[in-house]
């Protein structure tokens, strides 16, 4: 005997199935499997800021004013009364403090950019680490590093759209930059503030951009990324059962559904934490922009650090050609160093697969430290930025820690190059002593810091043999050898693109041959047949 | 001859033809009670002098002062800037640089210095306020410089305007201060410190003096009623509630990203991870 609700819930799933034949699709896929860890739930994070950022700029747009006509603020903050500030500026001081909830808003839609950004950052770090980006993942792995770009370019949109004087002098510095484009920069500033800087043409033209365009064009890629991870299917990190041919976790419902639905909720709640106990981008105590004015401390948000980090670095070269000035100085760190930094991390999986020559499909994850020269690649990268983030507060670090500025700069201008080489030594190192650890545990077991004396007098440390399953973590990944490169022939006359296969095998070396030799079955057995 | 000596030089001949004529007329009868009145006029006139109660204990108390001041300074400041306050290798002259100077440099603990570092940094003061003011009275004797400014001249309360000071304060502070006055970089270690718990008195002494790396804003520059604009509006932001939760130091996008890596990411990676654990 069915209940009256069980017979309406039926009614309308009927209703539905009737008409679009959704039943034996949404039978299947809900059923589909995601292996659990946490690491996986990073993108999430990320996914989860976004649907925040749109629900919470929706709200702010009801009040924002995106244009820069000049008035004079007669409100509710008394210090600025009287004062000539943009249309742009007033509306985010009346969101600030007049709007109900509108200041939470505002620091609810900033905490969550900032968190969209980290979930980013730190999801591609796994994805790196543990080589999911290996084939058939590499259209998904470019779709990425698309939307961090464009996730960098929105969030910096969105912190000069308020303008105020923080957000005005980081829009100066991108006309800096946009103009530092030999011949074509000016041309294009012009282009792109309709004249001079500021104009008046600037914030609604961005805001266009803001809260149309690029939320646009990543939600369409969001879409393209998850229906890919929905289409190739989750990867998995290795264990017993675990193969490249299946996936082992929960279903989609109910577990990973409630998982995942109360997991939005929880950083939502994060972020609305934030939002109300947090101050973020205090817009009234910068003031309203003027290109006369500036505030020592001038910083962009943490996303945008390393490359203010990288021009405040760089040092003052410039090249006359030709009645042009050609800004190294702004060029370099500007817009060559990123776009070597985000061509290298898109192009990446294809350098790998190229030099090793795998042209398999990987749905078991790597384990960092089996993978020594990537991950001591990555470590390199982020040593990299992590300095240049640094010098992006050299100033506040000075006055906090009683340092010069001066010092910080040379001290981060040496370390940029000193310190991501050094960073890639140490990872190798550390991973190939991880995989010696490894092989040790495998053959003879986990210390258990009991000591034996035997009856000869002899001590031993007691060695407990570690179990099946961990043994077949330890050793389930395969190790390949370089390639390489073709000799000359029996007649002595070298093979055709001779340079291009000794890079190949170069690199191949770098990637396939350090490795510490996985224990074998027959390793095992000559150990266990032995003295220990 | 300059003018100052012809004038000498008459005023002897005058008294010299006096003296003459007086010495002449010595024996005339009206002589006698003649000198007794001028004697008698001249007793009580330094008598008036001398006895004139404000003007001599003023005085006398103002070089007892400098006199003080002139002790503190000979044991506390004369090893670095010299005896006479002329200055040295390591330590400017002070002739000149007024008791504004003084009492900015002394009263919030600048000098006299800690050690030989890039810059005198705000610290406990070392002396008295009463020895402040004999040293700042002694410097001002040397030579005439910046006064400290009186209450009445510094009532910013009636005569500053906050939303003209904070745009005044963008204008010329801020790009050393920073925006919300909390301080910036310098080049080599030396720094524009924050403004916070700063006494009004001082920071228009500061203006007006330009102690080490600040420049001198003076009354044509930015006139006394902008100067009390200015303070107006530092002590509102002072004051000012923290509007949307814990103000991070007021320093901008720095500690927020790092708020948000370690507290945001770094609680939501920690309940990825509960989350994530096998049910037992």
């Amino acid at each position: 005997m069915k209940t009256r609700r069980e017979k309406i819930a039926g009614g309308v799933a009927n209703f539905v199935d009737e008409r679009t034949g959704a039943a034996k699709w949404v039978k299947k896929n809900l059923q589909k499997v995601f292996p659990d860890h946490w690491s996986f739930m990073l993108g999430e994070i990320a996914l989860y800021s976004f649907i925040i950022l749109l629900l919470s700029g929706t709200f702010l747009t009801f009040w924002f004013v995106p244009s820069q006509e000049e008035l004079i603020y007669n409100g509710s903050y008394t210090p600025l009364n009287g004062v000539k500030m943009s249309a742009a500026y007033e509306s985010t001081l009346h969101i600030s403090f007049d709007v109900r909830g509108g200041l939470l808003m505002r620091q609810v839609h900033h905490w969550a950019a900032l968190l969209f950004l980290a979930a980013m950052v730190a999801h591609l770090l796994r994805v790196f680490f543990t080589g999911a980006f290996r084939k058939p993942r590499e259209i998904n792995w470019i779709l990425g590093v698309a939307l961090l770009t464009l996730g960098i370019v929105e969030g910096f949109l969105g912190y000069s759209l308020p303008d105020d004087l923080l957000s005005g002098t980081g829009i100066r510095i991108a006309q800096a930059i946009i103009q530092a484009l030999p011949v074509i920069g000016t041309y294009l500033a012009f282009f792109a503030f309709g004249g001079e800087f500021p104009g008046e043409l600037f914030i609604p033209r961005i805001y266009t951009v803001h809260v149309l365009l690029i939320p646009g064009i990543i939600l369409a890629l969001i879409t393209v990324h998850l229906m890919l991870v929905w289409y190739q299917k989750h990867t998995q990190y290795p264990g017993p059962g675990r193969t490249e041919k299946n996936v082992v976790g929960y279903p989609l419902l109910p577990v990973y559904m409630a998982k995942a639905g109360g997991f939005f909720f929880i950083v939502f709640g994060v972020t609305v934490l934030l939002g109300a106990f947090a101050q973020i981008n205090p817009i009234w105590i910068f003031g309203p922009y003027t290109p006369t004015q500036i505030s020592a401390g001038s910083q962009p948000d943490w996303y945008m650090g390393w490359l203010d980090g990288l021009v405040r670095m760089s040092p003052p070269l410039e090249t006359h050609a030709f009645g042009y000035t050609i800004s190294w100085n702004i060029l370099l760190p500007g817009l060559i160093l990123p776009g070597i930094i985000f061509t290298g991390m898109a192009l990446y999986p294809f350098i790998e697969a190229w030099a090793t020559g795998d042209k398999r499909e990987h749905h078991l994850l790597d384990r960092p430290r089996n993978a020594p020269t990537r991950t001591a690649i990555g470590a390199m990268s982020l040593t990299f930025m992590v300095v240049a983030l640094i010098n992006g507060g050299n100033d506040l670090i000075a006055t906090h820690f009683s340092l010069s500025i001066n010092q910080i700069m040379w001290g981060t201008r040496i370390s940029i190059i000193l310190l991501p080489p050094l960073a890639y030594i140490i990872t190798k190192r550390v991973c190939l002593s991880l995989q010696r650890y490894d092989r040790e545990l495998v053959l003879h077991g986990r210390e258990t810091g009991r000591l034996v004396m035997l009856p000869h007098g002899e001590y031993i440390e007691v060695h407990e043999p570690i179990s099946p399953e961990k043994a077949y973590l330890l050793t389930q990944h395969e190790q390949r050898t370089p390639l390489e490169a073709p000799g000359a022939d029996a007649n002595g006359v070298a093979p055709r693109g001779g340079i291009k296969s000794k890079v190949r095998s170069r690199l191949s070396k770098a990637l396939l041959g350090e490795q510490i030799a996985k224990p074998t079955a027959e390793d095992v057995k000559a150990i266990e047949s032995g003295h220990h | 001859m300059d003018r100052a000596l012809r004038l000498d030089l008459l005023g002897e001949v005058i008294i010299m033809a006096l003296f003459k004529w007086i010495s002449g007329k010595r024996r005339h009868r009206a002589m006698a009670p003649g000198m007794l009145v001028v004697a008698l006029f001249l007793i009580g006139g330094i008598y008036s002098i001398a006895a004139t109660p404000d003007n001599a204990t003023a005085s006398n108390a103002r070089s007892a002062l400098i006199e003080e001041g002139k002790n503190i300074f000979m044991r506390g400041c004369s090893s670095c800037h010299g005896l006479n306050a002329e200055g040295s290798g390591i330590a400017p002259s002070l002739i000149g640089v007024g008791a504004a100077s003084v009492d900015f440099q002394v009263a919030t603990g600048r000098m006299p210095m800690a050690d030989m570092s890039q810059q005198a940094m705000r610290k406990k003061p070392v002396y008295s306020p009463e020895e402040i003011a004999a040293l700042a009275a002694y410097v001002a004797s040397l030579a005439p410089g910046p006064a400290i400014p009186t209450a009445e001249q510094l009532n910013y309360e009636r005569d500053g305007n906050v939303a003209e000071g904070g745009e005044l304060f963008r204008t010329n502070c801020a790009m050393c201060h920073n925006a919300a006055a909390q301080g910036g970089a310098l080049t080599a270690g030396k720094y524009a410190p924050t403004l916070m718990g700063v006494e009004p008195v001082h920071i228009y002494e500061a203006m007006i003096t330009g102690p080490q790396a600040m420049p001198v804003f003076g009354d044509q520059a930015i006139t006394p009623e902008e100067k009390l604009s200015i303070i107006k509006w530092i002590k509102s932001v002072e004051s000012e509630g923290s509007y949307g939760g814990a103000s991070l130091g007021k320093v901008g996008p720095v500690t927020e990203g790092l708020l948000g890596w370690v507290l945001g990411l770094g609680s939501l990676i920690g309940i990825a991870v509960w989350l994530a654990t096998k049910a037992r």
